[in-house]
């Protein structure tokens, strides 16, 4: 079908149209509904009432929107995370673990800070920092060993998810650690995490509509992490460098930009934004360190961000608007789970939007010509 | 002696290992031909929740239950693998991001949650299951007895794939293709494979594995549907691979020491044995060692050596070769 000869061929775009960079998402939006219809339909379901039951849950009922924020927040975090390795094509599919290891150090920091009778702003401070540091530090495992062994980024980020995951769970149920519970009645019948004191939970603004919308801190740092992350990647020399060594690494060495430094930058950017998400979930929405095989490890925030980073084509704006879209999606999968609703449709729309998306990229690049198979491959007469 | 800790440890690594075994066969069939597929997983699931409806709603004797079920989980898997194999090879998608959509899409909270809720799997136990092959009188024989005669068909049907493989990899015109497309897919196409071909029809060989896999959970390890019952399975498959430096036979060796692991946290504090802090290291050592291994193949020299597909995860464009 697509080799030459054929009658389809598709050819390498020279200028990619402005308008098919906003055409094709919105175009692969629909086509993934469309899909997912099919799905409903094939398994006996009415997909207008699905849909409808759907946005209702996301955006218009009352109080939607605020859950939705709640689900968005964490995506927006590991969605700009992903953007800001990806975007120098460092794949950074560690976004999960290192949000694990943020949210560790940032309760960390919580229950130590948040107890010792400071002003609360000071012990969130303080989390916002562990959280970015506790994520970079993560994120730089895999980033020096490509530094400076070349070894690929995607699967030991990957691995370093579950490490990261298990030794969540170990800190709170398997040992006597500081995160863990250890007095009260509670706590001898069944392990569970100590709950940060109040100076370290993160304040709410409400904005008034929809009966009040609570608006988490987290949000608003997310909103402040991308238009940092939109600065340095378009106005600085640093940001520069880095598309250049992602678009051209050969050309970015020839120019003498520092390759190895730029990998370990960048991947601990990426990892101190996953780490951020992960300080945003002690702080705002959990107040404890989650540790529950079914809690924070069953949300699968780090790897719906690459979802959320690749429909957002990496631009940091774009990555917000996408991650409060999937945000939306997400939370109305959380509150329809039940009988009419199908468990797991959620999942599969995501999917399907994402496949979409990567198959409407290519028309981004190539462009598709319809050729009878005489015009595509000339035949050359023998001399 | 059946009961001393280390033929325990192996007969349950046998156990354990073999949907580690099978997926990672599969893996390592899509990953000679050049395609990186991070699905695994997700293949897995939706092989595990079509395998185990067929034992449910299927009229028939035990053995054509379980054979059908085997069947249909491995064609589930390769449906699967197919929506990767289309993007990737023939829209030139990311093998990344179109695994990890694929992870997304079939895996614990989409397809396979999807039809196992809506097709009522989850509240009976399977109604057939594999047992072991052999009486009761051979499988006490010692050491032998739990590891080799307490099996059940598809831990030897596995036995049988690694040779099948290897001898496919090394002896035969294709397994030659083969590993020409995943090294040298410009070099390949001028002699004459088809590139395309070949990589169509082993990333989908990869998904029929991964499916079987996943039918291993819910026909013989644990013969129920629950979401997301391989619980990481297909990542540890993928690990496994690499773990392997793409070597059939050495993936059996790594699939049982990635499965004694699993079982040796239980076993180790059933015997009253400390051993600093089991349940992390057990758990963690499989991902920690691919990481290690991954470390000692980066350099290219000893990538070449050790059998890394050179060309794996870049997209064949002949006109761009």
């Amino acid at each position: 079908m697509v080799r030459p000869g054929g009658r389809l061929r598709i050819e390498r775009r020279l200028r990619q149209p402005r308008w098919l960079v906003v055409a094709v998402p919105a175009g692969s939006l629909v086509f993934a509904f469309l899909a997912s219809g099919l799905v409903l339909v094939a398994t006996g379901h009415d997909p207008l009432s699905s849909y409808r039951q759907l946005l209702d849950a996301a955006f218009v009922n009352n109080g939607a929107i605020g859950q939705t924020l709640i689900s968005a927040t964490p995506l927006a975090f590991t969605g700009l995370a992903a953007a800001a390795a990806f975007r120098m094509r460092l794949f950074n599919i560690g976004g999960e673990g290192q949000l694990y290891v943020g949210a560790i150090a940032a309760a960390a920091a919580g229950l130590y800070f948040g107890g010792s009778g400071g002003p609360s702003a000071f012990a969130i401070a303080a989390m916002v920092v562990a959280g970015c540091a506790g994520g970079a530090a993560w994120a730089l495992i895999p980033g020096a060993l490509r530094a400076f062994f070349k070894t690929n980024e995607i699967i030991t980020s990957l691995m370093l998810n579950y490490v990261a995951g298990y030794v969540l769970t170990y800190l709170v149920f398997n040992t006597e650690s500081y995160w863990r519970q250890t007095t009260g009645f509670n706590a001898a019948v069944f392990p569970t995490s100590k709950p940060l004191p109040p100076s370290a939970n993160w304040p709410t603004a409400t904005i008034h509509v929809q009966g009040g919308v609570p608006l988490p801190l987290g949000a608003g740092i997310a909103l402040l992490a991308a238009t940092v992350v939109w600065v340095l990647y378009r106005r600085t020399r640093f940001g520069f460098e880095v598309q250049v060594l992602g678009d051209s690494p050969r050309a970015a060495q020839y120019a003498g930009m520092r390759t190895r430094r730029k990998i370990l930058a960048v991947m601990a950017i990426s990892g101190a934004l996953a780490g951020l998400g992960g300080a945003s979930q002690d702080g705002d929405f959990r107040h404890t360190l989650d540790a529950d095989p079914n809690g924070l490890q069953k949300q699968y925030y780090g790897y719906a961000g690459i979802v959320v980073a690749a429909l957002g084509r990496y631009n940091p704006f774009a990555v917000l608007l996408v991650a409060f879209l999937v945000g939306g999606l997400q939370n109305a999968g959380n509150t329809l789970q039940g009988a009419d609703f199908p468990s797991g449709l959620v999942g599969v729309i995501q999917g399907l939007i994402l496949f979409s998306a990567l198959g409407g990229e290519l028309l981004v690049r190539y462009r598709l010509r319809f050729a009878r198979r005489a015009e595509a491959t000339p035949v050359v007469e023998p001399a | 002696m059946n009961n001393s800790l280390l033929v325990v440890l192996v007969a349950s690594g046998v156990v354990y290992g073999t949907p580690l075994l099978y997926g990672a066969l599969g893996e390592l069939l899509a990953e000679r031909s050049g395609v990186l597929n991070l699905g695994v997983e997700g293949m897995m699931l939706v092989g595990a929740v079509m395998g185990f409806w067929t034992v449910q709603r299927l009229h028939a004797g035990t053995g054509l239950s379980l054979a059908a079920a085997v069947g249909v989980a491995a064609l589930a898997g390769a449906a699967m693998a197919a929506i990767h194999a289309f993007l990737v090879i023939t829209l030139r998608a990311s093998q990344i991001v179109s695994g990890l959509a694929l992870t997304i899409f079939a895996g614990a909270a989409g397809l396979s949650s999807y039809l196992g809720n809506d097709l009522n799997l989850a509240d009976n136990p399977a109604r057939h299951t594999f047992h072991a092959l052999f009486p009761a009188s051979v499988q006490r024989w010692p050491v032998v007895g739990p590891i080799v005669f307490g099996q059940n068909v598809l831990v030897y049907a596995s036995w049988a794939c690694v040779v099948l493989v290897w001898l496919y990899l090394t002896r035969t015109r294709p397994g030659l293709n083969l590993r020409a497309v995943g090294e040298a897919p410009g070099a390949a196409d001028a002699m004459g494979i088809d590139v395309v071909a070949y990589r169509y029809a082993h990333t989908l060989a990869g998904g029929a594995f991964a499916g079987v896999a996943g039918a291993t959970f819910t026909l013989a390890i644990t013969p129920q549907w629950v979401d997301g019952i391989t619980g990481g399975a297909g990542w540890i498959a993928i690990a496994l691979v690499i773990f392997a430096f793409w070597r059939p036979e050495l993936c059996l060796v790594g699939a049982y020491f990635f499965g004694a692991l699993q079982a040796l946290a239980p076993q180790l504090q059933a015997r009253n044995i400390h051993l600093g802090p089991t349940v992390l290291w057990t758990n963690t050592l499989p991902y920690v060692m691919t990481v290690v291994v991954l470390l000692l193949v980066s350099t290219s020299g000893a990538r070449r050596r050790l059998g890394a597909p050179a060309a794996l995860g870049e997209p064949y464009v002949r006109e761009e070769r």
